[in-house]
């Protein structure tokens, strides 16, 4: 059984100007220790994907559905708001983009994690607080004992985003999702705390959804890569059969406008052009018909179906790209 | 997870808790010293009035009326020939208790509105901020006098009154505020880490919208002073002789030309309230706001 099952989600918001289909049938599961990709352009839907699976989906305007949503057997969209709060933070945690606001600038930072060990794991104030310390450790913060009194101000991006990872595997949850989480860094911060992910994940065998728009980063970390398109995903592939053989019009595009991290090929950016479509229309063809530069007459006639390029490699697309 | 060892058993990794550690910056903000000192300055006189007034506040000497300042009487005496000094002594107790409790009736009422309706939005919102509208298009002191009529004419009541017609204002105030912090990255995070409403509005929120609600009820504390002057005026509250600092201030103007002490008197210890007590709000604000915090060398070398 994989850990995580989503079949067939939606999330749809209610707006002034209609419905908009954030998120429009994502289908996927997620293996026991698997590092899942999610990549897409801005508004693809791939954060509202992550918080519909964490039930942070604010409802009203939102509307989350789905022919199942299990994490470890759990059915999540069936789950009282208590009890999906029993389980956030201690079965699945979240990271978000930006470190400088994603930890409460008046709380200290011993407070902000023994919070969550206190809740989650119910331990008393001086067993937290060494919890606290060896996870600070764990993530590479030096003198942790003395940074338990520091505030979030005196931390650098890097080490915030370091005692968010702290924080967030403080109760060893199963899945971590990670939304754009080394997206405000510089680069070799961003290296920094990819590597300490890996490391991480590798030692507790945590299954992660890594959402990134850099394919670079993607390429890195991942076992497999989710690309998104309007909502959707497009195309799913292990990360080196999707490097290979990007099998989806979107993908190559985004391939085409992602500078080449080995260094190998060329470095050019090749942005894809036009808008995404919006997302209260219905699209009945292929939503990225409009920007493709591989379509095929077929794609003017029919919505594309799913094909199979290889194990665990299918795409939306009618485009033969293979060749 | 491996088990924990821990290293020293003995030694028990105290954090030191928030606001220990903005009780310890307070005193470095020298304003908010001078106006704490102040008024507990101010407020052990009002206490301690009766052995350190030097007249009874209501005695009347007709032979010794309108009389200019002197060692004999420290700050002049009224129209009645009682002593001004005296006066603004025993007033404290009415003015000071008024003042302080309006804060808390205000606060008590219009903090929890004001979160619940930030936090919670929609319906909660609408019905909070309906009825908050409603109060805000009444006059204040109009709806003041009403509710008073209402409650019957003691000063409880007046300082209920004051306190219900200031907490639509502070209410609506901590929504606004509220609103901006509730979209915060680290509300989301704080969500998705299992916290439920309670522990978010309590220790994420309303620790970081202290600032506008310390301003505001700086604001409602000079208000009530001069609110409760008004309404003895009209025959609510404090009833003369009995000296208040709001009602011999607006009786003082009658005499403005011959007697300014009578004014100056009561207005001066008003404002001066109301300057210490904003020096406060202010050392209060940034001791609880980290970033606000300045280290002691920064201060020694005068930064900042
Ligand atoms: N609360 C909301 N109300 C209305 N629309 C929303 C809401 N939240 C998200 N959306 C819409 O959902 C769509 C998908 O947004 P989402 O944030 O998931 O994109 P994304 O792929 O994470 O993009 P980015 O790379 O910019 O983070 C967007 O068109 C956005 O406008
Ligand atoms: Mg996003």
């Amino acid at each position: 059984m994989p850990l995580l099952s989503v079949r067939n989600l939606q999330t749809r918001f209610a707006t002034d100007r209609g419905i908009v289909r954030a998120v429009n049938g994502v289908s996927f599961d997620l293996e026991e220790g698997e590092v899942l990709g999610l990549v897409g352009e801005s508004g693809s839907g791939k954060s509202v994907t992550a918080l519909s699976i964490m039930r942070l989906v604010p409802e009203p305007p939102g509307k989350v559905t789905a022919d199942s949503l299990t994490l470890e057997g759990t059915d999540l969209l069936r789950l009282s708001e208590a009890d999906a709060r029993e389980i956030r933070g201690s079965r699945m945690a979240m990271i978000f983009q930006d470190p400088m606001r994603s930890l409460n600038p008046v709380l200290t930072i011993g407070r902000q994690l023994t919070e969550v060990l206190r809740r989650h794991q119910k331990l008393s104030g001086t067993a937290a607080r060494r919890r606290a310390i060896e996870l600070l450790e764990t993530v590479g913060i030096p003198m942790a004992e003395k940074r338990l009194a520091a505030y979030p101000h005196q931390f650098s991006g890097g080490m915030r985003q370091r005692v968010m990872i702290a924080i967030a595997l403080s109760c060893n949850p199963r899945l971590l999702i990670a939304d754009e989480a080394t997206t405000a860094l510089d680069v070799t911060i961003q290296a920094q705390i990819i590597d300490l992910v890996k490391r991480l994940q590798r030692e507790r065998g945590t299954s992660v959804i890594w959402i990134s728009h850099d394919l670079g980063v993607v390429a890195g970390l991942c076992d497999r890569v989710n690309v998104m398109y309007a909502g959707n995903v497009v195309e799913t592939a292990p990360i080196r059969e999707l490097f290979h053989r990007p099998s989806h019009g979107y993908t190559l595009g985004l391939m085409g406008s992602t500078p080449r991290v080995d260094g190998s090929g060329t470095a050019r950016l090749t942005p894809i052009e036009g808008m995404p479509p919006n997302l209260i229309d219905p699209i009945p063809l292929c939503p990225f018909l409009p920007r493709c530069r591989v379509s095929v007459p077929a794609c003017q006639a029919r919505p594309p179906e799913r094909r199979e390029f290889g194990v665990g490699h299918w795409a939306s697309c009618l485009a033969d790209l293979a060749k | 997870m491996a088990v924990v060892q821990p290293s020293s058993p003995a030694t028990p990794y105290r954090i030191t808790g928030s606001f220990v550690l903005a009780a310890r910056q307070f005193p470095r903000h020298r304003a908010a010293m001078v106006g704490l000192v102040l008024l507990v300055l101010i407020c052990l006189a009002a206490a301690l009035a009766p052995w350190i007034a030097p007249y009874d506040p209501v005695q009347i000497k007709l032979s010794a009326k309108l009389k200019p300042p002197s060692f004999e009487h420290l700050l002049g005496t009224d129209h009645f020939g009682r002593d001004v000094f005296s006066r603004l002594i025993y007033g404290g107790r009415t003015s000071l208790s008024v003042g302080v409790l309006v804060v808390v009736f205000a606060f008590v009422l219009g903090v929890p509105l004001g979160l619940a309706s930030g936090y919670f939005g929609g319906r909660i919102d609408n019905l909070l901020m309906r009825l908050v509208d409603a109060f805000l298009t009444f006059p204040p002191l109009l709806l003041a006098v009403a509710l008073v009529g209402l409650l019957g004419p003691d000063i409880q009541n007046v300082m209920l009154a004051l306190g219900l017609v200031q907490a639509p204002v502070l209410a609506r105030i901590v929504r606004g505020s509220t609103l901006a912090v509730r979209e915060d990255v680290y509300v989301t995070a704080a969500r998705a880490l299992g916290a439920g409403p309670a522990r978010i509005v309590l220790s994420h929120i309303l620790r970081n919208v202290m600032s506008p609600i310390v301003v505001q009820l700086t604001i409602v504390f000079s208000a009530a002073v001069v609110a409760e002057a008004s309404l003895s005026f009209l025959g609510f509250g404090t009833q003369p002789p009995q000296p208040s600092w709001g009602r011999d201030m607006s009786e003082a103007r009658r005499f403005l030309g011959d007697a300014p002490w009578m004014f100056m008197a009561p207005t001066g210890i008003i404002m001066l309230c109301v300057l210490s007590i904003n020096f406060l709000g202010d050392g209060l604000r940034d001791a609880l706001d980290p970033r606000a915090w300045r280290t002691r060398r920064q201060l020694s070398k005068g930064e900042g």
